[in-house]
């Protein structure tokens, strides 16, 4: 795995990086870590509680581990009447943790999302942004299966 | 029967969108060839008088916008294209990127030459990966061939933050920061990215540039209704038989897109509301399913055009669990800035939620109502202002709907 101090410094030149390069370590991670906040405050010349604030403000990017493969729930309102529930209930069901969770393994994290602009194929799931739709429970353990 | 009028959408399926060639090849980049032979003020001229108006939403005259730019004198100026698509319901910009990415960037190219800028930004929404590959491929092909000229295109992701579509948070987003709407005024146009004047389009309003400015204003004029010509590119979800993505002129009613491109209610059912624009958007009735789609015309019945979702429900339908749902979305979504958004979403969802599990009163209604229309004006942006229109239409048109909770 590359250094995150190395994906980081690659973008200090970049007017406005930081976010940028919070992505670029993500996807390599599938989280950011604690440490590569402050490593970012400082490439970016910005006060850690700045570049904190800056990571947490978007729901996209998630400081502090979780799973290898993360797995969002679409719950907005034309997933919602599609089912969404029923699929976070199979979802549950087939990995053994709750909404918000990761497996003991590290493998698998839960967690909700607004509509991810596949509304074509209600209700709708992504996995690493790879989006699955028109999602039933039945369908779920042969999704999952691809990535176990 | 209405039928598709493709402009926005005209090269769908007979363009190879990752072979830049097939554009160039069925007229691609003329228009920016005779943009760039007009005067600049000829150019913003003839993009105002068309009429188009903003696709994103807010339905501001182009042309007018690009004239604010124009006018101040800057040593730097940038275009940026918002296709950060957070409305719950729409995908009509991804569909456009997708397939046709030139038309796009030819848009925002003929826009930087209209108001003397050689930056561009694309904003895209960090949940479409895959969309920035197919951007950073077709913008490496337009300037490896010289097409873009000395107008350079870089592309910049969201992360997952609905009020970013919000221009001025845009706009901070791109600067590396929280994306929390700025004070206005200044308006972008004249102090945006870095302080510089900024034009901010919609992917669909940037795509309609080249054919606008290929065919002529008095063409793109006669289209649809005339307060806001062109087509709409419009998204179906929901209880429909055609869950599709649809273009049709502006003067198309709500009914003609139901039945004649949605097929109808799916599963023989009855049709119970639609909300159109996303999910901030106005439920509407039966009773005004003949208005046409254009601005004005949703304005008039107090519901909106917006992006253009249609999300459907059938009389199976609880509206008030729908409502609930949505009232979460703002409570998350809000940026927390300004005091009546950060707290009235909240205040909003919890007393929805308490008419939902049916631990509410009468005078929840009325109070719903009060909050409602205090956040409409005194929210800092549009996301606190039109996140009650949900509410506020379904107390309007579905009362019964809230009564029928009540123990
Ligand atoms: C909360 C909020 C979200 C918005 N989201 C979007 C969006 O996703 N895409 C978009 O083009 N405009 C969005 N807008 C509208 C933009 O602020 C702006 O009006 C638009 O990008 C201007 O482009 P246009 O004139 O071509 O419509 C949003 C506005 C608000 C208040
Ligand atoms: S209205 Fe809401 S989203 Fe907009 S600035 Fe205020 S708190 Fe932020
Ligand atoms: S509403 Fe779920 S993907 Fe759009």
């Amino acid at each position: 795995m590359a250094d995150y101090r190395e994906i980081i410094s690659a973008y200090k030149e970049v007017p406005g990086g930081i976010i940028e390069a919070y992505h670029a370590v993500q996807k390599e991670y599938s989280y950011i870590p604690e440490d590569a906040v402050v490593y970012a405050a400082q490439v970016f010349d910005m006060p850690k509680a700045k570049a904190y604030g800056v990571a947490t403000f978007y729901s996209y990017l998630q400081v502090g581990p979780r799973g290898k493969n993360v797995i969002r729930i679409c719950e907005s309102a034309p997933c919602h009447i599609a089912g969404a529930d029923k699929v976070v209930a199979a979802l549950e069901k087939e990995l053994g943790i709750k909404m918000g969770e990761t497996t003991p393994d590290g493998k698998f994290t839960l967690e909700f999302a607004e509509c991810v602009g596949q509304c074509q194929a209600t209700p709708v799931i992504t996995i690493n942004s790879q989006p699955y739709g028109d999602v039933t429970a039945d369908k779920v353990a042969a999704i999952l299966a691809e990535y176990k | 029967m209405a039928e598709e009028m493709r402009i926005v959408l005209r090269n769908y399926g007979k363009v190879d969108p990752l072979n830049i060639d097939s554009y160039t090849q069925v007229g691609g980049y003329q228009a920016l060839a005779k943009a760039k032979s007009m005067s600049q003020p000829d150019l913003i001229e003839e993009v105002k008088k068309s009429g188009l108006r903003g696709r994103g939403g807010a339905g501001f005259n182009t042309g007018m916008k690009w004239g604010f730019s124009y006018g101040v004198k800057a040593d730097q100026k940038y275009v940026i294209c918002n296709a950060d698509e957070g409305e719950p319901g729409t995908y009509k910009d991804r569909i456009i990127m997708e397939n046709d990415p030139q038309s796009v960037l030819e848009g925002m190219a003929i826009c930087g030459y209209a108001i003397g800028a050689n930056k561009g930004y694309i904003y895209c929404r960090g949940e479409y990966p895959y969309v920035v590959e197919i951007l950073n491929k077709a913008i490496a092909q337009a300037s490896e061939k010289g097409l873009l000229g000395d107008f350079n295109i870089e592309v910049r992701m969201g992360a997952g933050a609905y009020v970013c579509g919000e221009e001025s948070a845009l706009i901070e987003s791109i600067e590396g920061h929280r994306g929390e709407p700025r004070f206005k005024p200044p308006f972008p146009p004249v102090i945006g990215l870095w302080g510089k004047p900024t034009i901010v389009n919609n992917v669909e309003t940037f795509a309609n540039i080249p054919a606008i400015v290929d065919k002529g204003a008095d063409w793109y004029k006669g289209i649809g209704a005339a307060g806001y010509p062109g087509t709409k590119v419009m998204t179906l979800t929901g209880d429909i038989v055609n869950r599709t993505v649809i273009e049709v002129p502006t003067n198309t009613t709500i009914r003609q897109v139901l039945n004649d491109f949605g097929g109808g209610i799916a599963g023989g059912k009855k049709f119970k509301a639609v909300q159109i624009g996303g999910t901030s958007g106005g439920f509407i009735p039966e009773s005004l399913l003949d208005t046409p789609i254009d601005f004005d015309s949703m304005s008039a019945i107090g519901a909106t055009l917006g992006s253009g979702a249609f999300f459907v429900m059938d009389e199976t339908r609880d509206i008030v669990d729908v409502i609930d749902r949505i009232s979460k979305f703002f409570a998350h979504e809000s940026c927390g800035k300004c005091t009546p958004c950060r707290e009235g979403t909240q205040r909003m969802h919890e007393m929805l939620h308490r008419v939902k599990n049916g631990g509410a009163v009468a005078g929840d209604l009325d109070f719903m109502e009060r909050l409602g229309s205090v956040m409409s004006k005194a929210c800092l942006c549009g996301l606190g202002q039109a996140a009650p229109a949900p509410v506020l239409t379904t107390l309007k048109h579905f009362r019964n709907d809230y009564t029928a909770k009540f123990n």
